[in-house]
């Protein structure tokens, strides 16, 4: 996975066709990839040290994006943005760097689970209380984070069962999988099973590709013709089965209803033209968010210790402007 | 006088013609094809209909001849430098820098819609794919460096130049005339298949009617013979090198086009495995030498129709990869010559493939 992801383009363009061959490999001295907006007189902002996990995909380019936006002078906060490159020792470097500077709140979204012992407690001892993003840890530090905020993948797929079940109860529903294991796909299939469970008709995976979205639902068309409905667990494959149902001489959003999760932009546009019948969002837009939590924190305010990201939902009564507005 | 021998030994004869088509190395992953193909048709009714719907051909069948036409034309790069006793994992790779260049430019462009832009991002995205295939053939001719080695470079450092390209997003675009070499059609036959098909011709013509073939399999069996005996080994293997590069990156393109979107961390994921299988499926040995062309197009259809079966015969997804695997392991097994030779008597590997029909 980690190789996959990599990124160096922050490295520099000039430097690409030099480094051709070796582009990708160069993550190691990573920790150099500061991208510090700060500068001059830090006076009374808030310093806030971040430590993004990588840029895997337009959902993490968005997030980062809202990180940067939110956290502006203007807004009071002076941002070191640190991104990982899906490392973890790169991560726990940024994570020591902020402790050795002093910042007044660590934010990171953890590249993995575990092995964070350590550092947690660096940041502990150096009392700067740290702020969990889009993903959490296991730990033997006690009291390890103040806060975390997330989507919660399960409200999502229960968001569109429910959508399901108000406006197509006796649909015979495929149900296009994301990779399987992922926690989008676990989550999102869990939660929408425990409703829909009974109208699902048949399930198969289309890794979260646009491509093997297309071709499974090809397929999926032949084996089960009785199917009214995909229920897809990201925008990507549901465009793909958009493509297949319409290659087979069916109207997508008609004779076969689709509802996804993800809200992308080409997603949306596809609700809009009334092919994709239903889309819950998975928002990676909240860094404002977590700068209200960070001032929160660092006013000595109670916060709660997980804050879940507001999804929106839409269906087709969505308007241009609000799909024009999306930056991803 | 050839009609009197006919009659005199036609039992002999008859024997003689079974044994050849049973042993020949194509026989198993045929009969695996027909009766996958089948018992798809067996299990969903309409599976095996061809049918023409706005003047073009439509069914499950075309399905698997577009679907199948990116891992063939991997497979046929893959096969020419497995005869020389190469590797090339980069494929991969390969078709996602191609595809993200070509779209890229597209997308730039801001006239997608126009059929030159179209085929200007085309063009650039070959352009690119026969460059890395150039780098490739360098590091393994020029600089001897081994094969797998040479090659793992770009699989694995590959994605980050797509990413690169897209500076980290997925870049969509609309390109009609771009779309079409995934999705059109040509004389109601889907452009893929026709890519493919063409591409197929031309290679087998330029390995087969030329001695070009004959000398790959030299090189693949003994390099140092083949170059004391005045192959110029060097070019001939860098040249397969480079056409591997190059249909790696018309594949990225043909599997890409339909989707549009240019997505650096996916495409062509896994690929280059899928095609060293369809190049070992097709009855050519991973130690070079011989090779089979004509077995590439059974491997694809092979690895198509398996990925097809395993919804229609309504599988839970977690069980694909073991189906996949028990199909694959069926036909390798029963293609195997050693263990024919033990068991003598064809028969007895017939209950084999009896159970794949289960399956």
């Amino acid at each position: 996975m980690s190789i996959k992801r990599k990124r160096s383009w922050l490295a520099g363009s000039v430097a690409a066709l030099a480094a051709l061959s070796l582009a990708a490999c160069s993550g190691g001295s990573s920790g150099s990839d500061d991208d510090s907006t700060s500068g001059g007189g830090s006076g009374d902002l808030i310093k806030v040290g971040f430590s993004q996990l990588g840029a895997e995909s337009g959902w993490r380019t968005a997030n980062t994006d809202s990180v940067k936006a939110a956290f502006t002078k203007e807004n009071g906060f002076d941002l070191t943005f640190v991104d990982a490159q899906q490392k973890q020792e790169n991560q726990i470097k940024a994570i020591r760097d902020f402790i050795d500077q002093g910042v007044d709140v660590i934010a990171f979204s953890p590249v993995v689970e575990t092995g964070w012992d350590q550092v947690l407690q660096e940041a502990k001892d150096a009392e700067i209380p740290v702020i969990l993003v889009d993903r959490t840890v296991k730990t033997t530090v006690d009291d390890p984070f103040a806060t975390y905020i997330g989507s919660d993948f399960e409200k999502e797929g229960d968001t569109a069962a429910q959508w399901v079940k108000t406006n197509s109860p006796d649909a015979k529903i495929f149900e296009l999988q994301g990779t399987l294991g992922a926690s989008a796909q676990v989550d999102r299939e869990k939660a929408f099973d425990a409703v829909m469970g009974d109208n699902i008709i048949g399930k198969a995976s289309g890794n979260f590709t646009r491509a093997e979205g297309k071709a499974a639902t090809e397929a999926a068309l032949q084996a089960y013709p009785d199917m009214t409905m995909i229920f897809s667990h990201n925008d990507d494959m549901a465009l793909g089965a958009i493509e297949a149902i319409e290659a087979a001489g069916k109207t997508p959003g008609k004779d076969i209803q689709i509802v996804s999760i993800d809200g992308v932009k080409d997603g949306l546009q596809a609700l809009h033209d009334k092919k994709i019948n239903y889309v819950v969002e998975c928002n990676p837009v909240y860094g404002d968010q977590i700068a209200d939590l960070a001032k929160k924190i660092v006013a000595g305010d109670t916060v709660e210790k997980k804050t879940i990201v507001t999804d929106q939902a839409f269906d087709q009564t969505i308007t241009q402007d609000t799909i024009d507005a999306r930056k991803y | 006088m050839t009609g009197t021998i006919t009659g005199a030994d036609g039992r002999t004869r008859f024997q003689t013609t079974v044994a050849r088509v049973t042993g020949h190395q194509l026989f198993w992953p045929v009969v695996a094809l027909v009766v996958l193909l089948l018992a798809c048709g067996i299990v969903s009714p309409g599976f095996l209909d061809v049918t023409v719907r706005d003047g073009h051909l439509f069914g499950q069948p075309v399905d698997i001849l577009r679907q199948s036409a990116t891992p063939l034309l991997l497979a046929i790069g893959m096969c020419l430098v497995i005869a020389t006793g190469g590797i090339d994992l980069s494929v991969g790779a390969v078709m996602a820098i191609s595809l993200a260049v070509s779209l890229t430019y597209i997308a730039e462009s801001g006239t997608g819609s126009n059929l030159s832009t179209a085929l200007t991002g085309l063009f650039l995205g070959l352009v690119v794919a026969l460059a890395i295939g150039v780098f490739n053939g360098f590091l393994v001719t020029v600089l001897g460096i081994q094969p797998f080695i040479a090659t793992l470079i770009l699989m694995i450092a590959g994605r980050g130049i797509a990413m690169l390209v897209t500076k980290g997003q997925i870049t969509t675009v609309t390109s009609p005339p771009f779309k079409s070499i995934g999705s059109g059609f040509v004389l109601g036959i889907p452009t893929p298949v026709i890519i493919a098909g063409g591409v197929f011709v031309l290679v087998a013509l330029l390995v087969r009617r030329t001695a070009l073939g004959m000398l790959l399999e030299s090189i693949g069996i003994n390099r140092e013979a083949s170059r004391l005996a005045g192959v110029k080994s060097r070019n001939i293997t860098w040249f397969v090198y480079i056409l591997c590069g190059l249909l790696a990156g018309l594949a990225g393109i043909v599997y890409g086009a339909p989707t549009m979107a240019a997505d650096s961390n996916n495409i062509g994921l896994m690929k280059e495995l899928d095609a060293i299988m369809v190049v070992v499926l097709g009855g050519t040995k991973l130690d070079g030498g011989k090779f089979s062309l004509a077995g590439t197009i059974v491997g694809a259809l092979i690895l198509t129709t398996l990925e097809r079966a395993v919804v229609i015969f309504h599988l839970p997804t977690q069980v694909t990869p073991l189906f996949k695997a028990l199909v694959l392991i069926v036909v390798c097994v029963a293609g195997s010559e050693r263990l024919r030779g033990k068991l003598k008597i064809r028969r007895t590997s017939r209950p084999v493939v009896a159970a794949e029909v289960a399956a």
